[in-house]
């Protein structure tokens, strides 16, 4: 043997076909968005989480009043995507952003197409766009592009 | 969508995952896929109590040490220790049912290699039956256990069941 | 409270890529090297515990074939954590805690080279909202860095001194994959990898393991002349979303220091797994960490950051330095999801 012999290697895809149940809070978020319609819960001190959650992360407390929240909003921070992986939803350099949209306390973690790094900057206003079928996805929201 | 789908509430999404790898089988295994690619099949011996293990991972899974000494030539035949008969096809099983899987104790061998049963009819399937391997052509050989189809009876009276009993 | 000490600590050399071996390839040396040096047998051993990820091998169950480093028949006592081996540890003491061990191994291993590893780290995120989108890790990282820089809590200074002096140390660490004399005023020159983090402000990506052994009250001394004892452990949880967590500090390592008791006395050596350099200073700030204590004198994450391991091997090298006298007394810490999500904090003393 040769220890310093290379170790064979083959190409693997790991390919899982998850299908997940949404539960009563996640399912209005989600059937929102297949119906361009964005909602977030009310926390009991009036804060909007959004995305939703079925609790208060704070106080565990159940929460389950859904409210609209506007599709439009201010970047809160982002990252620079130079070189766009195939899994990733823009094939052209993009960033990843925290966006708090209006009506929203908390901020949605998706991507902005900003066309350019010089382009981005911390409270730039942003607006989602729309893909061309909606479906129940997160990725209904093709992309937020600058307002 | 039509609109009728659209009354309906989202109450599943689908979120498939799909990654990437270059997976690596290691010095132990590549030596392996090597030598099969060439035809042979070698195991490797634990220093601790000279049990050959094939094919071998690079270490006892026993006793802990790595299994670092010469391997191990081994024959192609071996007893049937024990056997299952097939009958449900499997979207990722590429064989015609019914089949045969086997675990095969290659003669000189201290552990079990899974495998396939070929040229046998059904009901004369058993345990302890002397076997050999039927290769494929040498020109299609490659890294891959599967240069041997199946495993075939060999003429040759019934193993000793107390020589694989350990391995049941 | 049992006495329990960390007697005996090995590990491989973190590298980017290890052509040779597969992850159990990358595992066996390790604990035969611990095993041998403590002349250790699988009869002496209680309990093992191991910590690693399937997502890095790419196969589900991949972690049963470590045990094979091990030896496992007559079988064992066995535990595995999908986490860093130095949560397998904390395991393993709670284990001895509750009477059902007196000695212990535990390790962790990972080979994340096989794949993608900033994209495979989006596997633990939020499956409904966030991994669908693939933000990888080093992205995650970068929308935290922005903020603190944007609201003046750290500057890209504070997290190249870090880098620097990392960078610096790990030239003592024969197992440090990232290691040199670079100036504060080099780093902050080079060019964004994503902005605002630069090469120098990220973790490498490595191969590697690492092995810890775990030993209860007056039997420690048979293995090790001066045990490290683990006086506080402590690991705390944040939520997974950034978006409800205050990102300018690690509220869950401040939480963990003061239950494992960090500020008690001094602190002579840390030793951090922290993936990038703001964090490092955040988690600075968190165990409250002054001038007195020599941070990551092996390197830290910053120098080899085997995933599944690295934690594990800061609380190994933190112990290393109780057992050859140059600490009284020692931090070691191990981080695990987005952002220093959950943080785990150990407090060793040599007397």
């Amino acid at each position: 043997m040769n220890p310093t012999e290379e170790s064979l290697s083959a190409p693997h895809v790991l390919d899982y076909t998850y299908k997940r149940s949404l539960g009563p809070i996640l399912s209005q978020f989600f059937t929102g968005l297949r119906d361009k319609k964005l909602l977030g819960v009310k926390r009991k001190d009036g804060s909007v989480l959004f995305p939703p959650k079925e609790y208060d992360p704070d106080t565990s407390e159940s929460i389950d009043e859904m409210v609209p929240v506007q599709d439009v909003g201010a970047v809160k921070s982002w990252a620079w995507v130079a070189q766009p992986r195939k899994q990733q939803p823009l094939d052209k350099p993009f960033a990843y952003a925290l966006i708090q949209l209006d009506g929203a306390d908390t901020t949605l973690l998706h991507v902005v197409d900003g066309g350019s790094e010089a382009g981005m900057k911390t409270g730039m206003r942003v607006k989602a766009r729309w893909a061309d079928e909606t479906i129940g996805s997160i990725k209904d929201i093709a992309c937020f592009e600058p307002a | 969508m039509s609109d009728e789908a659209k009354d309906d509430v989202v109450k599943v999404i689908r979120t498939p995952v799909q990654l990437d790898y270059n997976y690596s089988a290691g010095r132990s295994a590549s030596r392996f896929l090597r030598s099969i690619k060439e035809g042979k099949l070698i195991g490797q011996r634990c220093p601790v109590d000279g049990r050959v293990y094939f094919p071998s991972r690079g270490s006892c899974p026993q006793h802990g040490v790595p299994i670092e000494g010469e391997p191990v030539e081994l024959v192609d035949r071996g007893t049937l220790v024990t056997f299952s008969i097939v009958r449900i096809p499997a979207e990722s099983v590429p064989l015609e049912i019914p089949f045969v899987t086997i675990q095969v104790l290659l003669d000189g061998a201290d552990t079990i290699l899974m495998h396939l049963l070929g040229n046998c009819d059904l009901e004369k399937v058993h345990m302890g039956m002397r076997l050999k391997a039927r290769w494929k052509p040498k020109e299609e050989w490659e890294e891959s256990v599967a240069n041997i189809i199946y495993f075939e009876p060999l003429d040759e009276p019934d193993a000793d069941y107390d020589s694989y009993k350990e391995h049941i | 409270m049992r006495d329990v000490a960390v007697v005996g600590f090995a590990q491989s050399q973190s590298k980017r890529r290890e052509v040779n071996l597969n992850d159990t390839e990358i595992v066996i040396p390790v604990i035969h090297e611990l095993k041998k040096g403590k002349n250790l047998k699988n009869e002496d051993m209680d309990f093992v515990c191991s910590g690693s990820s399937d997502y890095l091998a790419g196969a589900p169950f991949a972690f049963v074939m470590g045990l094979d480093a091990v030896g496992a028949w007559p079988p064992v006592c066995e535990s595995h954590v999908e986490m860093d081996g130095a949560w397998a540890l904390y395991e393993a003491w709670a284990k001895i805690q509750m009477g059902y061990a007196e000695v212990a191994l535990v390790y962790g291993f990972g080979k994340p080279s096989m794949g993608d590893l900033p994209l495979t780290m989006a596997l633990q995120l939020d499956p409904y909202t966030q991994t669908p989108l693939w933000p990888d890790a080093i992205s995650m990282a970068a929308l935290q860095a922005r903020i603190c820089l944007e609201a003046g809590v750290l500057t890209d200074r504070d997290m190249a001194e870090c880098a620097s002096r990392d960078r610096r140390n790990a030239k003592d660490n024969p197992y440090a994959q990232v290691k040199g004399d670079f100036s504060i005023e080099q780093i902050l020159a080079d060019p964004y990898l994503v902005n605002p983090l630069r090469k120098h402000d990220c973790s490498p990506i490595s191969d590697g393991a690492s092995a810890v052994l775990l030993v209860a009250g007056d039997r420690a001394k048979d293995y090790c002349d001066r045990p490290a004892w683990i006086k506080g452990i402590e690991h705390i949880c944040e939520p997974l979303d950034l978006n409800v967590r205050d990102l300018t500090r690690s509220r869950s390592t401040e939480i963990a220091a003061e239950k494992a008791g960090v500020g008690n006395a001094k602190v002579d050596v840390a030793e951090l797994a922290s993936p990038f350099s703001h964090q490092e200073v955040l988690l600075e700030r968190a165990l409250g960490l002054g001038a007195d204590t020599n941070v990551n004198p092996s390197g830290g994450a910053m120098a080899g950051n085997p995933m599944m391991a690295v934690g594990l091997s800061r609380i190994g090298e933190a112990a290393r330095r109780i057992w050859d006298g140059s600490a009284g007394r020692a931090v070691a810490h191990a981080t695990s999801g987005p952002c220093l999500q959950q943080n785990l904090v150990c407090v060793l003393e040599g007397n």
